[in-house]
């Protein structure tokens, strides 16, 4: 695909964002093009409304945690490169990547994946998911079929089974040991991206 | 802590088991050929009552008629004799360690089959065709599909495709190719070999080829591996008996005419597709039909396991009335009816079923192996050492290649890539068994007559890889430090993020536009949730979410183990106290 080349030329700052990211000239075309879609008032960021044009969002019981993981906190809006930057965790990693020691973890490895999960649990940022956060995904997943007795039980064995220091909340260490036998990087990686 | 020291109880033990061998062994030969005592005996009654009309004879206290129980009482001691190798084997701690159960149990039917032989009967044709793909096959086949892993096995889904149909190919045009081209060399020197054309060669090699889910499950078992190398070669094993199926038939059929036309072979792909689609949608019509009975057993749950069974067992009938892949529906069936089955039956159904498909698939698979071990001594044989040595050896080459080919094709597509352990493993765990066997013996003698050569072959390969490869591969696993299987106990935690994760996924890939594999999981799943789940589901059991039951079921077990540890009345403090229990 040479001609494709010119075109991500157009794009800002294409070259570095596939330096930091591993995405090809080819996929971050693929992403430019469907931000481009997404973006309707043609301004160059996207809003939260703007996500509101994928329908099957709205379908998805955690779709507005989804879409918010995209606006840094305290952000409104979010620009192609930020955009870009969220869905290299979902790269399938590279097994035989070498790095030399200066070089930043790359976005799609195993624990940056983990932590981008861990973070759309854990809202306030406090490094910790508490009982309340973790009720909240629980409610959002469950929905009105259950009722609230059920979902305290649930969340009370979840957190007596990962709570190692017994401090009440799943800090991340915590929370990567409840996963260490499932497979993150299969699980957490699109085809569509590699 | 007994009384007597071990040693001794064993070697009684083993004394006795041989003794009832002895002992089964000869009405089990003597069984088979004709009653010749009892029929002297009826003739003379006769002669008697001609001469003396209605002399009263003493009424008979007690009389021996083995021929009214004859052939129930013959298969009960072949199941007593199978059950009580599997109980004698573990009573022996290091030999099950070394030696994997399936050669012990071939052993043992060498054994009983020389036995027969030496006490001058005749040996039963026990590995009959009928037999086995009728009684003894189904009962593996359901149990594997009942308890198939379904997400491992979708997720790899094309790979183990890939192995099963290009990879079962690829071995039976090559092992047949080139056994054809080797039999033809030697001009100067003319063989029998010569006698044989490409077309029984083909069919040789497409027999051959399959591997053999029987020998594959009873290997895999004892060593434990992780899920994905056990479901890469199971599920292959499962789904190349499509292949097998066409590829017999199709040169069967015209290796009496000598030639395959490119039409035949057109036909023979349009066959493999029926084949396979259609073996899938019998077992998931059964399947569906099982789950809606399933919906209406509340007020007989004596009955709920029989419905499972013998909907299964229709399932394979019918398959195999049309030619279709009895294997593969099969395990549609089992795999389609289980989720909503599950949720309908009673607990005690649930542990019937379980124990029952467990119990019969044991079973089942000893009796394979000890058949194996007597048709072997039975013959009938024609061994010939260039055949079957260029058969070993070709089998071993075509499976290395296949493996490596394919794996470098694979893993342009894969996420999470097959390493070069992988491979090994895969292409060692390639087990021929039973079925190769089987097949072999269908053959017409008419239209093969080289078909005892074949036996002889196919037996050599068997033997060969369930007795060098299987009892090799528990140490290399070791050596190699392959990854392990991991404790099957799923925490509610994992569920919670694996949830979660599902729903992250098809979100990202809404986002980015892309229809794949979580995409089209969610959109069957809220298919599933919204229609299928109501009709086939009683109740209120029908609007539960996964969640929920995954929850219902662990506090279960939980109960359940802590009763049994003599726990009983004190729940630890930790506990929740209050569980709402539906």
């Amino acid at each position: 695909m040479g001609s494709s080349n010119s075109s991500v030329n157009n794009i800002p700052n294409a070259q570095e964002l596939m330096q930091e990211t591993g995405f090809s000239a080819a996929h971050i075309l693929r992403l430019h093009e469907r931000f481009e879609f997404l973006d309707k008032h043609k301004c160059g960021q996207l809003r939260p409304q703007d996500f509101g044009a994928v329908q099957e969002l709205a379908l998805n019981p955690i779709g507005d945690s989804i879409i918010s993981a995209f606006f840094s906190p305290g952000q409104e809006t979010v620009d192609f490169a930020s955009f870009v930057r969220i869905l290299a965790h979902f790269r399938p990693t590279d097994r035989n990547q070498s790095r030399d020691g200066a070089q930043q973890e790359p976005a799609n490895s195993s624990i940056r994946k983990l932590k981008f999960a861990f973070q759309m649990y854990d809202q306030d940022r406090d490094g910790k998911i508490s009982r309340a956060e973790l009720l909240q995904v629980l409610r959002a997943m469950l929905g009105i079929q259950v009722t609230e007795e059920q979902l305290q039980s649930i969340a009370e064995r979840a957190i007596q089974e990962a709570d190692l220091d017994r401090d009440d909340a799943i800090s991340f260490d915590e929370f990567r040991k409840s996963l260490e036998k499932v497979d993150i990087d299969h699980k957490m990686s699109i085809r569509f991206l590699r | 802590p007994r009384s007597c020291p071990p040693g001794r109880t064993r070697g009684l033990l083993l004394l006795m088991v041989l003794v009832f061998l002895e002992g089964s062994v000869l009405p089990l030969g003597a069984a088979s050929s004709p009653d010749v005592t009892h029929q002297a005996n009826s003739d003379n009654h006769i002669v008697k009552e001609a001469g003396h009309n209605f002399t009263k004879k003493p009424f008979p206290v007690l009389s021996l008629d083995y021929h009214h129980i004859q052939a129930p009482f013959e298969i009960s001691l072949w199941v007593l004799l199978a059950s009580l190798m599997k109980l004698g084997f573990h009573l022996i701690p290091r030999l099950s360690g070394i030696v994997p159960e399936s050669c012990l149990l071939i052993v043992v039917g060498l054994l009983v089959g020389g036995l027969i032989k030496l006490a001058g009967e005749q040996v039963p044709p026990v590995l009959d065709s009928r037999l086995f793909f009728l009684c003894l096959l189904p009962p593996i086949i359901l149990d594997a599909g009942y308890f198939l892993p379904i997400r491992p096995f979708m997720e790899n889904l094309g790979t183990i495709l890939m192995f099963a149909v290009v990879g079962t190919l690829w071995n039976a045009f090559f092992v047949g190719g080139l056994l054809y081209a080797v039999c033809q060399i030697q001009p100067g020197n003319p063989s029998i070999l010569h006698q044989l054309e490409l077309l029984p060669c083909l069919l040789f090699g497409s027999i051959i080829s399959a591997v053999d889910p029987v020998a594959v499950l009873a290997v895999f078992e004892e060593i434990h591996i992780n899920e994905l190398l056990h479901i890469l070669v199971f599920g292959e094993s499962l789904l190349n008996d499509a292949v097998t199926v066409v590829l017999y038939h199709l040169f069967e059929e015209y290796a009496g005419v000598g030639s395959v036309t490119v039409m035949d072979v057109f036909l023979g792909i349009i066959s493999f597709l029926v084949v396979a689609v259609g073996g899938v949608l019998v077992g998931a019509i059964y399947g569906i039909l099982a789950a809606f009975t399933s919906r209406f057993t509340s007020h007989t749950r004596v009955i709920e396991p029989l419905f499972v069974f013998v909907y299964s067992y229709m399932a394979y009938l019918s398959a195999e009335m049309f030619h279709l892949s009895g294997i593969m529906s099969l395990i549609a069936c089992g795999a389609v009816m289980r989720p909503y089955v599950e949720a309908n039956i009673s607990h005690k159904s649930h542990t019937t079923i379980k124990y029952f498909l467990k119990m019969w698939s044991s079973v089942s698979e000893t009796l394979i192996f000890i058949f194996l071990g007597v048709a072997t001594v039975e013959g009938p044989h024609n061994w010939n050492w260039t055949f079957v040595t260029v058969t070993v050896i070709l089998c071993l080459v075509a499976r290395v290649i296949g493996v490596v080919g394919l794996t470098y094709v694979i893993n342009k597509f894969r996420i999470v890539k097959l390493t070069t352990k992988d491979q090994f493993i895969v292409a060692y765990g390639g087990l021929r068994g039973a079925i190769a066997f089987s097949l072999g013996f269908l053959l017409n003698k008419d239209h093969f007559p080289l078909r005892d050569m074949f036996l002889t072959a196919i037996i050599t390969v068997i033997f060969f890889t369930v007795f060098v490869q299987g009892m090799t591969i528990k140490p290399l696993v070791e050596l190699l430090a392959v990854k392990k299987k991991q404790e099957a106990k799923r925490s509610i935690n994992e569920e919670i993020h694996t949830q979660f994760l599902d729903h992250l996924l098809t979100g990202i890939e809404d986002i980015c536009g892309h229809y794949g594999h979580h995409h089209w999981k969610d959109k069957l799943n809220r298919f599933n949730k919204k229609y299928v789940k109501k009709c086939l589901i009683a109740g209120e059991r029908s609007k539960e979410p996964q969640l929920i039951a995954f929850y219902h079921k662990m506090e279960m077990k939980q109960a359940i183990e802590l009763v049994e540890s003599g726990g009983g009345v004190k729940l630890p403090s930790a506990m929740p106290s209050a569980v709402s229990m539906q």
